[in-house]
């Protein structure tokens, strides 16, 4: 009998209905009886969550508490954004599930691999691309790679073949002799992702991955990203650009305060916003607030009006009051994106996210 | 992690400690090249020679197995300081931290750069002391065996001053008012039978006297302290530090928040 495969798995709760079986050849019924054994085995083991967090808390010994009791859960899979207001919690719950920060309270498990009972079959579930740039500025750039697979146990020939794989990917495979430290800013970004790829980890944590990074590369970077999210790789990111999270994550927690204020998918969230904000530059300078019915108006200065304008509203409604009232229009915005708005209002911050 | 990763864990470890050191070989392997021919060219050839002999010896061939070991004392002791600090103060220990590497198994990696870089820097003057003495071999196995040990435990001390180490000046504090006293003040330049009964006894608190003694056994065939005490010590030594050092890493101290 061939070794069973599962290929996709869809399970409800009480049922487990298995799609796609490729390769399983049972002629006879206790064979029958064992594939059915296997696949519900590798179903779990699919529907195991990536990470599962519970109650977890840390209390730093200057009685800062950066976390009170939060509970998370990433699928596997998933595209995941964590977001959250400097000191809200994000970098030290990254900290913990990674292992560089000690908990004071909680579980924290990494496909199934509890941190205090089975913390090295965890870590190596896990690839991190931290905030910081935390590599030996003075190493060659392959080097860096080739020892980290080395510090995973992958064998130097294994290395060398990722290494090069990943450079490549990464634009950075001319470099890859010269000393980390004259690489440019966001060269040291993707040198990072490289490293914590290099021994295809299951979990990629992102902690502001395109901090820094110009327009072109930030775009390339999200394409990687999202090839690396459809081959499989789980992956949890925090970053600075809300834009950044609303075209990439599926799912999204904002935590604030060491707390989870928000816990859902992007989609969901989105579609909770109700309103949202145009700006539009004026052709003519207006002297007082004009009026238009049906809609909130704020004016910014002479040549610049803020509307807001509610979730399916008629913009052409917009446009005919601003006819009506010759008011010339040379051009039109939205204020912020979308996601923005909303972290602003859970918050309370000025978009300060990450 | 599985003995082979384990093994291929370590090697990468290693790897990276020997490339470190020999990258920077004018700042790591010259220096104390040239401070020994120093040492030689003053002690050994202008001053030696107004002294009489030592223990049987020459100065110059006297003092030889003391200077060949404060040579690996402090270049063991500042390999290990400087490396993990440096990987502490740019935060590249983050990249062992986050692998499945055991504690137990960076110590070690880092312990085997301190050793390699004081066995290179012992043999590099070895060499030097060539050129101005010849070198007798009482006892290869003690010789060897006191290198070795002295080595890991100056190493295994550099560890623990990097793990508590918060700035560049704490990682020399120890080496300068500590270290520097204790080796000068054993016995590399004298035996302590020139010393008075009172400083002699005070001498003997001296761990360093120790292992100087017992690493100038092993190549002149004399000594002033027993043999058997001196390793009790270097052991002694070596199994407390490693234990501390471990028990630091896994408590996170100095590494994890």
């Amino acid at each position: 009998m061939s070794e069973p495969k599962v290929t996709s798995c869809r399970a409800t709760p009480g049922e487990v209905d298995l799609v796609l079986i490729l390769g399983v050849k049972a002629p006879h019924a206790h064979d029958f009886l064992q594939v059915q054994l296997e696949l519900a085995e590798n179903c779990n083991q699919l529907m195991t969550q990536a990470l599962s967090i519970q109650n977890l808390s840390k209390v730093y010994k200057n009685g800062v508490v950066a976390l009170h009791g939060i509970d998370l859960e990433v699928a596997q899979g998933d595209f995941f954004a964590l977001l959250g207001p400097n000191g809200a919690g994000k970098s030290t719950t990254i900290g913990i599930i990674s292992s560089l920060v000690n908990k004071s309270a909680g579980t924290v498990q990494v496909f199934g691999h509890d941190l205090d009972t089975g913390l090295a079959a965890a870590k190596a579930c896990i690839g991190l691309v931290p905030q910081e740039f935390n590599f030996n500025q003075f190493e060659p750039v392959i080097e860096i790679l080739l020892n980290q697979a080395g510090y995973y146990g992958i064998p130097r020939h294994v290395a060398r073949e990722r290494a090069e794989l990943y450079l490549n990917q990464l634009g950075l495979w001319d470099k890859r002799n010269g000393q980390a430290r004259d690489l440019s800013g966001g060269m040291k970004r993707r040198l990072m992702i490289a490293r914590a790829l290099v021994h295809q980890p299951r979990l990629l944590i992102l902690d502001e991955p395109t901090a820094g990074v110009d327009i072109e590369i930030r775009h390339s970077m999200w394409n990687f990203l999202r090839e690396i999210n459809a081959a499989g790789t789980t992956i949890i990111l925090t970053t600075h650009y809300l834009e950044e999270a609303e075209q990439l994550c599926r799912n999204i927690a904002i935590i604030d305060n060491g707390r989870i204020v928000e816990n859902t998918s992007m989609r969901e969230l989105l579609s909770r916003m109700d309103t949202h904000t145009l700006v539009l530059d004026l052709v003519h300078a207006l002297d007082g607030l004009p009026v238009l019915n049906g809609f909130s108006v704020h004016k910014i200065d002479g040549h610049t009006l803020e509307v807001v304008v509610s979730q399916g509203a008629n913009i052409t409604a917009l446009f005919a009051e601003l006819s009506r009232r010759n008011i010339a229009v040379s051009s039109l915005r939205n204020k912020t994106n979308r996601l923005e708005e909303f972290f602003i209002r859970l918050t309370g911050s000025k978009g300060d996210a990450a | 992690m599985n003995g082979r990763a384990q093994l291929i864990a370590l090697k990468a470890i290693l790897w990276k400690e020997i490339l470190r050191f020999s990258r920077i070989w004018v700042q790591t392997i010259l220096p104390p090249m040239i401070t020994t021919a120093l040492y030689f060219v003053i002690f050994g050839r202008l001053i030696g020679s107004q002294i009489s002999d030592v223990s049987g010896f020459h100065y110059m061939d006297y003092i030889v197995p003391g200077l060949i070991l404060m040579a690996v004392i402090t270049n063991s002791y500042g390999n290990v300081v400087a490396s993990f600090y440096s990987a502490k103060f740019q935060h590249n220990i983050e990249e062992m931290l986050v692998s499945p590497l055991p504690n137990y198994l960076i110590m070690i990696g880092f312990i085997g750069g301190g050793l390699a870089r004081g066995i290179a820097v012992g043999a590099a003057v070895t060499v030097v002391a060539l050129f101005f003495t010849s070198i007798p071999l009482h006892n290869l196995w003690v010789a060897g065996s006191v290198l070795l040990l002295t080595s890991i435990l100056f190493s295994l001390g550099g560890l623990i001053n990097a793990i508590f180490a918060n700035s560049f000046d704490d990682i020399t504090v120890i080496p300068t008012f500590v270290l520097t006293p204790l080796t000068y003040l054993g016995g590399v330049f004298y035996t302590v039978a020139m010393l008075s009964p009172f400083w002699q006894s005070i001498s003997l608190a001296n761990p360093i006297l120790y292992m100087v003694n017992a690493f100038r056994f092993g190549l002149l065939g004399v000594s002033d302290v027993n043999l058997v005490t001196a390793y009790l010590a270097m052991i002694g030594f070596n199994i407390g530090l490693f234990w501390y050092a471990l028990y630091l890493l896994n408590r996170g101290y100095g590494v994890r928040t």
